[in-house]
């Protein structure tokens, strides 16, 4: 089984290298990524926005949406962090520790 | 949280370079627009002060920004970053679109306040945030 798990591994990192031929060279002019929109950026981002860092104008202004998942992303992170981790005292003051919780579920010790 | 007793040194430099570090963190929010920096990183700078003040000083800094303080500002922050995207929708223009935000202003300068604002608002919600998460691991929240 331990053997099956090293030939996969072996066989996705070697299709990923194959794979890495057919990659444009590291600042190619001519790649897909240099030709589509990042020009219209380059050129426009000072006139557009008045904002000379073009990192912060496609940030918050071109891709504000893409922006705005990632902050709600963070706040997700937070809330999840505090529903997991909580601790709270019920009107009897007995503290509720998710340690506990989790082995009453019957999933507690490592 | 420090164990035993306290180290005046610890206490001291602590004080002393808490505000340097929340000025400086400051500056990277609100100057996204001319160098590297802006809300993310500026966020995590302002996380850090207060994480260094609750790792120096324990309880005492409750007083200074509360426990459930780190929550409030990234659930404000969230929230004035969605009102933000809405308020060129009432003008015209699509959701975060801040060229349309206020018709009479011209759209360059909305576009440049609506990313200075976008910046600020992502600071206020990382700097809870993180706050927030750091207080769930080491006490577990409000209890």
């Amino acid at each position: 089984m331990r053997l099956a798990g090293v030939i996969l591994i072996a066989m996705v990192a070697g299709f990923l290298m194959w794979a890495t031929r057919d990659l444009p060279l590291r600042g190619d002019p001519q790649s897909p990524a240099s030709t589509h929109v990042s020009v219209y950026y380059i050129e426009n981002a000072l006139v557009d926005s008045k904002t000379p860092n073009m990192v912060t104008a496609v940030l918050a202004d071109y891709r504000g949406f893409d922006t705005f998942g990632e902050a709600v992303v963070v706040v997700a992170a937070a809330l999840s962090c505090l529903l997991i981790l909580l601790r709270r005292r019920d009107d009897e003051g007995v503290v509720d520790d998710p340690d506990e919780r989790r082995h009453a579920m019957g999933r507690g010790d490592p | 949280m420090t164990s035993r007793y306290d180290s005046v040194f610890l206490d001291v430099v602590s004080r002393a370079v808490v505000p340097l570090i929340q000025i400086f963190a400051l500056y990277v929010v609100t100057h996204g627009h001319y160098d590297p920096g802006g809300g993310f990183q500026g966020g995590v700078m302002l996380a850090a002060s207060i994480i260094l003040l609750r790792v120096a000083q324990g309880e005492e800094s409750y007083e200074r920004f509360s426990r459930s303080a780190g929550l409030y500002l990234a659930a404000v922050g969230a929230l004035a970053f969605c009102l933000l995207g809405f308020l060129p929708q009432l003008f015209g223009g699509n959701f975060l679109e801040y060229g349309y935000a206020i018709p009479p202003m011209e759209a360059v300068e909305l576009r440049y306040w609506g990313i200075f604002f976008a910046e600020v608002f992502i600071g206020f919600l990382v700097w809870g945030a993180l706050v927030a998460i750091y207080d769930a691991l080491t006490t577990g929240g409000y209890e």
